[in-house]
């Protein structure tokens, strides 16, 4: 006796150790809610592109905002008062709502450097013909409207190259105004953008970002009650995603403690068994928590609101233990113990054989998942059996269940009866599942997102009314240096100005456009010719053109001061709003550049994608990849839910392998195995018959509909044939409790949450039943 | 196009008469209601939804030796879309659609091969021009009759009457005032057949319009 009294101290001593420890760990660990859990650990390079543009790239950085609701001219006011507001604050890089505040840097870094940036600056341009060329359609240019403008600049720029660079920048669509403000095409709305310092994935950064946005509008003077401040882009995404899984996590979690504990409650009829019931649900999921946090650095949202369903699934061991062990009395334990402890510990393994698949995942929610559930399973587990038993008071007793346990055992004896009208229902599931066998699986990618659909409408709206379409189309140039990605880029330019010539693409950008390489930036200014050889080429090129060459004075001057002046740098661009341009399309990594050329598709059609590879592989550069952003992220998605198929079979056939390696019985296996597959075929085609596309997370339900109901089969399969009426009152309830855990989830908003409790809640309850209709002929 | 509107102009006109005949039966103190003012000009200028005629321009720059002379046509679609299509000395295009102007300039190239024709093309926004956007909004706004917008930029004057008025605009803006000291745009009721403009360097452009007649 007093040997099991120290042993059952060491087991308490070390359970509290390690919860300690569990905690200690949980204080230190990092919580995120972003979007990366859901995508790869091991990306190709078009997919590390995709995600670094996730991550911190500029459109991860930026927020679009409307204002509307009263009538355009406030709007516009509260435009221009909000982006005064917003330029005083350091957190934010720049506000454009489509004043001219940096017209004057702008215009005045394109003028100065115009030589070196001009494309058409090449030695032809500066021979006699090319000069009168250019002359002449200056000349042109000075009749036209704009003539107004080029008139000024006509003798130090009789060239254009000034007009050149204003009408490769001006490309592309641009909001229409009223007042100087950017307004939707209806004008309707006004907007701006806005880029913040910090990188979309710093949501604590958004967060204070967006505040500030809406203080700024609270506060701007010519706000009135009806007008209305809309926020859109990655890290406002980012922010209300967290916002959203903080919220319902914690709420979903309140709901289902608060329903299993009325449950058990009822059940047990004593606080102190619902206390002690919930022990080894709380280790478990603290080391769950514990677990993923050591094993993956941080844990996610999803994985905490996953961890609140499992409270129901975790509980299941000790109603098993409180329920079953009739007497309690230390024998009464030890023979709960020899009875059913290896029934519990083998429905556990197979738990952990189906999950430990999750595990190889290269998704990393989906390890988290895996690794939260086989830390939470064996600690619930394993402290139910040996840590729990010593905590029972000495006259512990839950309410007499025999009755219910009885009325269900003569429920139990006809279940038999229904085999063939449940046969008959698998054949019908079977039949709808072959019948949407096509459209069964949902793979978009934007399946998985926290974001809902409202969100995704403003901000495709928005975007609309910037002018500003998704980047889909990207060529990627990387490189070891900052220059040879610049070079790379000016001959990626020429490629893309041909197709833009044959108007397979409407336009590009480039980061070279506005910083070239030292090479192209030499190279034009090695075009230029002395004061003295452009002097005489003048006069040749003037004749017979409405111009004095006297009057180009100016340009000899400027042209000397151009072949003499040093090149362009990054900082040049300071102040400028170009430098949001380069600072988005050139991007330093730890050891190697990137340069970003987006492409424009012509108004009405899709870009043609093999005419824009085939130009780019004759052009034979190295370090150039077209990217389809689109297709990308898609492929990345269905890989991945390709990936967890196959995983999720392997998972299954662990748990097969693991039942023939205990029972060395093809057909008690098959027994067990049999309400299982029905189970999960009959949820499967519910869920199709109510138009649910699966995802990945439906897939891990199935997959915990499995393992759940595995106890159920194991108990109605022992081999010893016999079932107690208590037996079946405790599977009852520890159904119950799953269910609720998860029927929780069901009424999440984030769609992963809810793909699991939509799967798993009916789920168990048709495991449980099909457990009781294929049970081997029992003895009650 | 423009018969019609012709007819339906003189429709109006009519009907404008008989009201006004009832007018002075009526009340004889409101005789003096029907007075050819600005406003009138306007609303009958805001009646064209589209236009096309011949233009012919004579530009004076004193950066260039000799005058620029220019001609080709001029289509108007109301409220904002405005081309003006040169065929003379040189093929070259004008468009302007809202807030965009495209400028489609061709050169001839003297290569071995022979003469080639190339096309540049210029976009400029005009809100990124406000000088530029006041000066075409002079055009626009009298096209469409549009008061209001006429109104912001420019303090108008109007002389003769409908068959042969012109209309002064001079910049209220001191930086437009700078380029431009004045726009004056002639015509006879509802058709623009003059605009000449008056820049404060002395520059200054004319330009003769024509209204073509639908055959």
């Amino acid at each position: 006796m007093q040997h099991i009294f120290e042993k059952g101290r060491a087991a308490i001593v070390l359970w509290l150790i390690f919860i300690i420890s569990c905690g200690i760990i949980i204080s230190r660990s990092q919580f995120t809610t972003d979007l990366s859990a859901f995508l790869p650990r091991d990306p190709t390079l078009a997919q590390q592109l995709l995600l670094e543009q996730i991550h911190d790239g500029l459109a991860s950085r930026l927020i679009l905002v409307g204002i509307e609701g009263s009538d355009p001219i406030t709007h516009a006011a509260l435009s221009k008062q909000i982006a005064q507001t917003l330029r005083e604050n350091s957190a934010f890089v720049s506000v454009n709502n489509g004043e001219p505040v940096t017209a004057e840097r702008d215009q005045a870094y394109l003028f100065n450097n115009r030589y070196l940036l001009s494309p058409t600056v090449t030695p032809e341009r500066f021979e006699v013909e090319g000069l009168h060329a250019a002359i002449s359609d200056s000349i042109d240019l000075l009749a036209s409207p704009a003539g107004l403008m080029v008139k000024s600049l006509l003798p130090r720029d009789p060239t254009g190259e000034m007009m050149q660079l204003l009408t490769q920048l001006n490309s592309g669509n641009r909001p229409q105004t009223v007042d100087n403000t950017w307004v939707s095409d209806d004008k309707s709305r006004a907007l701006l953008l806005i880029q913040t310092k910090a990188s979309g994935d710093n949501t604590d950064a958004q967060q204070v970002a967006m505040s500030a946005i809406q203080h700024a509008f609270d506060h701007a003077t010519s706000r009135t009650p009806e007008s209305k401040l809309l926020m859109t882009g990655p890290g406002v995404f980012s922010v209300t995603a967290r916002d959203t899984i903080k919220s319902q996590v914690s709420r979903l979690a309140i709901i289902s403690i608060v329903l299993i504990a009325s449950l058990l409650l009822l059940v047990y009829r004593s606080f102190s068994a619902l206390l002690l019931g919930f022990l080894p649900v709380i280790s478990g999921a603290v080391a769950g928590i514990a677990a993923v946090s050591l094993g993956f650095g941080s844990v996610h949202g999803i994985t905490l609101g996953f961890g609140t369903a499992l409270i129901g699934e975790a509980v299941d061991y000790s109603i098993y233990l409180f329920v079953q062990s009739e007497k309690n009395n230390v024998e009464e334990q030890q023979n709960w113990t020899k009875r059913f402890w290896p029934t519990i510990r083998l429905g556990v393994l197979t738990s952990i054989f189906g999950f430990s698949s999750l595990l190889l995942s290269g998704f990393p929610g989906l390890a988290q998942l895996g690794l939260y559930s086989i830390a939470g399973l064996v600690v619930a587990a394993t402290v139910t059996r040996f840590v729990l038993p010593h905590l029972l008071p000495n006259k512990f007793r839950v309410q007499d269940l025999s009755a219910i346990g009885l009325t269900l055992a003569s429920l139990v004896k006809h279940a038999t009866k229904l085999r063939w009208p449940a046969v008959l229902l698998l054949i019908i599931a079977s039949v709808i599942l072959v019948q949407h066998r096509t459209e069964i699986w949902n793979d978009n990618i934007s399946s998985l997102s926290p974001v809902s659909q409202a969100e995704v409408d403003l901000d495709t709206s928005l975007r609309a009314d910037m002018g500003a379409p998704d980047v889909r189309y990207i060529v990627v140039v990387s490189g070891a240096s900052q220059q040879s990605v610049l070079e790379t880029s000016e001959q990626v330019a020429v490629q893309l100005q041909t197709l833009v010539d044959k108007g397979v693409l409407a336009g590009f950008e480039s980061p070279s456009r506005y910083l070239p390489s030292a090479a192209m930036q030499r190279a034009r200014q090695s075009s230029l010719p002395d004061p003295i050889t452009l002097k005489t080429k003048l006069a040749q090129a003037s004749q017979g053109l409405p111009v004095n060459d006297e009057l180009f004075k100016p340009f000899i001057v400027d042209v000397n001061t151009a072949r003499e002046q040093a090149l362009l740098e990054d900082d040049s661009l300071d102040q400028t709003s170009m430098a949001m341009a380069v600072d988005a399309l050139l991007i330093k990594q730890k050891d190697h550049w990137t340069a970003l050329l987006p492409l424009t598709a012509p108004e009405g059609i899709d870009i043609d994608t093999i005419q824009v590879n085939s130009v780019l592989v004759a052009a034979h550069l190295s370090g150039v990849l077209f990217v389809d952003m689109k297709v990308e992220s898609d492929n990345l998605y269905s890989g991945y839910l390709n990936e967890a198929i196959v995983l999720s079979v392997s998972g299954l056939i662990a748990i097969i392998g693991l039942l023939l390696w205990v029972f060395r019985s093809p057909m008690h296996v098959f027994r067990i195995i049999t309400p299982l597959a029905a189970a999960v075929i009959t949820t499967t085609a519910g869920l199709a018959v109510f138009g649910q596309q699966l995802i990945i997370l439906h897939l891990v339900g199935l997959l915990l509909v499995v393992a759940v109901g595995s106890n159920y089969a194991l108990f109605f399969n022992r081999t010893d044939n016999l079932i107690l009426p208590r037996t079946l009152a405790s599977m009852l309830f520890a159904n119950l409790t799953t269910v609720v855990g998860f029927g929780v989830l069901a009424f999440a908003n984030v769609a992963v949450l809810q793909a699991m409790g939509v799967t798993v809640a009916p789920g168990v309850i048709l495991a449980l039943i099909y457990s009781a209709i294929f049970a081997r002929n029992t003895h009650v | 196009m423009m018969l019609q509107v012709k007819v339906i102009r003189s429709f109006i006109s009519v009907l404008r008469i008989r009201r006004l005949l009832l007018l002075i039966l009526v009340i004889p103190a409101l005789s003096h209601a029907e007075q050819w003012d600005i406003e009138q000009l306007m609303v009958e200028l805001a009646q064209v939804r589209s236009s096309h005629a011949y233009f012919v321009e004579k530009k004076s720059i004193a950066i260039l030796t000799v005058p620029v002379e220019s001609s080709g046509e001029l289509i108007y679609t109301a409220p904002d879309h405005l081309e003006k299509r040169t065929d003379k000395p040189k093929i070259e295009s004008m468009i302007l659609d809202k807030d965009t102007l495209n400028i489609e300039l061709s050169s001839q190239l003297n290569s071995p091969i022979g003469n080639q024709t190339s096309s540049k093309n210029y976009q400029l926004q005009l809100h990124d021009y406000p000088e530029i956007a006041v000066f075409i909004d002079s055009i626009r706004g009298t096209l469409a009759g549009d008061l209001v917008s006429l109104q912001k930029n420019y303090q108008l004057s109007l002389f003769g009457n409908a068959d042969n008025w012109t209309l002064s605009l001079k910049p209220t803006n001191q930086k437009m005032l700078a380029i431009v000291k004045c726009i004056e745009i002639s015509g006879a009721h509802n058709a623009i057949n003059r605009i000449e403009t008056n820049q404060t360097d002395g520059d200054n452009s004319v330009m003769l319009i024509e209204q073509k007649t639908t055959p």
